[in-house]
């Protein structure tokens, strides 16, 4: 913790990006970086969440090994994404921001993955699957679950 | 290669380089975007380079990468110059045979060349394809001969030789006159006169400006800035120097939206090249002239790209918007006269400045000057991002350079403006685009988000669709946004379950207009805009749904007879692909 903030002034104006080097870290924002941070910013715990609770891309909890984003995009959306969207809830089990019970699957959203020409489009680490149907939910989640 | 430090090193440079860069006797451009990566472009990179490599070509056969050209539907591609074939939707097994006949044989292979599915007719070159010819790529052009990670490549398509007019041969107020003169407007959405933005900064007396470069493209369905972004990213670098030396700043940012990983990673890759070269920093050129860039990277939140609320963000805090005035002009960033404006409307800058006001200002209407990228998507049979003129009309767009709809589906609407646009019914297609048009049609320009939809498409459900985007994104400072968008998406809801009474449709309208006269900021006031103009045009649609409880589109489940069945299009196969 110490090494990553010495990269960082002090000042107020680092702090979300103070948060996305915690969360590259840690895989979340622990408690006690919370702290850290506040401390390292001369400011207060309810000034650090305030602020990380505010933007979308910071977790408080740890994710499953497997991150699993699905666009919610319009481009999407008008080309079966809905659909995609309630089917991928459905295989894993859990609503967007949770993670399964056995922390293999972790379920986001976001709203637009700027390829909107190739959607519906559903990103597991990093990976991009294009022109994805309902149908094909099962089988990429299928290649996943067989990684373990 | 050492700073330069005077105009004259930058023509001296461009010489070296065309000098020691050797000249191949064919050059491979593959299209490596996010759309190019998502569809296997990485696979054909590779497959290339194995297959230079066993036949030993890589001294004749030059590979170039690049970022998105705009035909995200044929991805992955490829153009083969000098001829400028263009070859579509490859397979890394289709690569030997490229070599084999058109890199050592000169023949063009006819099934791999773009087939125009309403004449059947093929298309072998890259500039005869409607797609492209339809367009004017003025922005985008240079994206084919432009790795982002090499400023050479810029500096030979005359980079940075509009910076050092603007340095060395005009001064400040010559510079936004120039822009003035152009008619450039804001390429963000709201359309307002980029010289007079630039002049009101100015003219704030102040021992420190900013000028900050809005990246949040949040727009579902929009793509061009992290286009720009990735593929020419020194474009808008060279427009935001030029910038600021008009305006007086000596610090920039650039906040980039964190979902685009690629136009995070290009422009700083480009800013610190720049930086390396003496393009940014002390002494620009050798000159007077110190200026910076900074890059934020956003945090995911869509209000960022609001004005105040981006500031907020860059500071480190919530980004909740605030009352102007005082406008950013007068108190921005920490205080201080900012200038904000959008990536495309910054990248339009060495382009006037090289090329000079009249020539731009013939580009156009008389009240929107220069050409808009659209990111055309959708049921579209070719999406991609499309450049043309202002005043270009819908129908062109969507028919002679989209290739119509979809699957031989009927046009229903174009949704334009994102989240703060509206939908535009077939009565409307030779509609001539420019900013007043389609205000004046109940949508707006937006940052160029066009989204066509065919009778599959539920206008009621898109308009939840909507809500429900607006209603979570709200930052929640004021009240009509908070409450309103809430409600408004709540009674949405409501008709798309076939639970809607008649009274929903005036409730909706109602509300509508109290929360666009209420709010604070720009996303409440606009808020209400994807909902009241789907009840303007597709009035019916919402009769249907409440006093029928039926839905033609078959897409609001609760009101078809099976659910879930027949109610999607299908869809072809997910194809799977290695992203870096």
């Amino acid at each position: 913790m110490d090494d990553l903030l010495r990269e960082f002034s002090r000042g107020q104006k680092d702090l979300t990006q103070i948060l996305h080097k915690v969360q590259a870290e840690y895989g979340y924002i622990p408690a006690q970086a919370i702290r850290r941070v506040a401390e390292h910013l001369n400011t207060t715990e309810n000034e650090v969440y305030g602020v990380l609770t505010f933007y979308k891309a910071y977790r408080l909890q740890p994710r499953g090994k497997h991150l699993v984003t699905v666009c919610q995009g319009t481009s999407c959306h008008i080309r079966g994404g809905a659909g995609v969207f309630d089917e991928m809830k459905k295989e894993l089990g859990v609503e967007p921001g949770e993670t399964t019970p056995d922390r293999m699957f972790s379920l986001e959203t976001v709203n637009c993955l700027g390829c909107c020409a190739i959607g519906p489009t559903v990103v597991v680490n990093g990976t991009y699957y294009s022109h994805v149907s309902v149908e094909d939910v099962r089988s990429i989640i299928a290649e996943y679950r067989k990684r373990k | 290669m050492k700073k330069l430090t005077h105009p004259s090193q930058l023509a001296d440079w461009k010489a070296r380089i065309l000098e020691e860069r050797p000249v191949p006797k064919k050059t491979v451009v593959v299209s490596n975007g996010t759309c190019g990566q998502a569809s296997g472009s990485l696979g054909i990179i590779e497959a290339l380079g194995r297959e230079l490599d066993r036949r030993d070509l890589r001294e004749t056969v030059g590979m170039e990468i690049t970022g998105c050209h705009g035909f995200c539907e044929l991805e992955p591609n490829i153009v083969i110059y000098p001829e400028g074939i263009y070859y579509g939707r490859l397979k890394p097994e289709d690569i030997p045979m490229v070599i084999e006949k058109s890199i050592l044989k000169n023949k063009v292979i006819d099934a791999l060349a773009y087939e125009d599915p309403k004449t059947g007719r093929r298309y072998p070159l890259q500039k005869d394809i409607p797609f492209y010819r339809k367009q004017m790529r003025l922005l985008m052009e240079d994206n084919l001969r432009i790795d982002p990670n090499r400023i050479e490549d810029y500096i030979l398509a005359e980079g940075y030789q509009a910076l050092s007019r603007a340095l060395f041969d005009m001064t400040a107020e010559e510079v936004i006159r120039e822009i003035d003169s152009a008619g450039l407007r804001g390429r963000g959405g709201a359309g307002f006169p980029t010289g007079k933005k630039w002049q009101f900064c100015r003219n704030e007396i102040a021992d420190r400006r900013y000028i900050i470069c809005n990246a949040d493209e949040g727009n579902p369905g929009t793509y061009m800035d992290r286009s720009i972004l990735g593929a020419n990213p020194h474009s808008v670098i060279e427009g935001m120097i030029i910038g600021a030396y008009a305006i007086g700043a000596a610090e920039g940012y650039i906040y980039v939206r964190m979902e685009a990983p690629q136009a995070v990673r290009q422009v700083t890759i480009a800013r610190d090249q720049a930086r390396k070269h003496g393009l940014l920093g002390k002494s620009i050129l050798g000159s007077e002239f110190h200026f910076d860039i900074q890059i934020v990277e956003g945090a995911g939140a869509f209000i960022c790209g609001e004005e105040t609320s981006l500031m907020a963000s860059i500071e480190g805090r919530r980004a909740v918007s605030r009352q102007r005035p005082p406008f950013p002009a007068q108190s921005g960033l920490w205080g201080q006269p900012t200038n904000i404006n959008n990536v495309e409307t910054w990248a339009n800058v060495p382009l006037i400045i090289k090329r000079g006001a009249e020539w731009y200002s013939q580009i156009g209407t008389p009240k929107s000057k220069g050409t808009k990228i659209f990111s055309l998507v959708g049921k579209i049979r070719h999406g991609g991002q499309v450049e043309v003129p202002m005043g270009t009309k819908l129908r062109e767009i969507i028919y002679d350079i989209g290739g119509g709809i979809k699957d031989g589906k009927k046009f229903k609407a174009v949704q334009t403006g994102g989240p703060s646009g509206g939908c535009l019914p077939a009565q409307l297609l030779d509609l001539a685009i420019d900013y007043d048009n389609l205000v004046q049609a109940g949508s707006t320009m937006g940052s160029g988000g066009m989204i066509v939809m065919d009778e599959t498409t539920c206008m009621v459900d898109l308009a939840r669709h909507y809500m429900h985007f607006t209603q979570e994104e709200s930052c929640g400072k004021c009240v009509p946004c908070r409450v309103g968008t809430r409600q408004m998406h709540d009674i949405l809801v409501r008709i798309t379950r076939g639970e809607g009474e008649e009274a929903d449709l005036a409730r909706l309208e109602e509300l509508g207009e109290s929360i666009t006269a209420a709010s604070l900021c720009g996303l409440g006031q606009s808020a209400p805009n994807p909902v009241l103009s789907t009840i303007r045009h597709f009035r019916e649609e919402y009769f249907e749904h409440i006093k029928h409880r039926k839905c033609a589109a078959r897409v609001c489940r609760e009101l078809i007879a099976s659910p879930g069945q027949g109610a999607r299009p299908a869809q072809r196969k997910a194809k799977k692909r290695q992203h870096d």
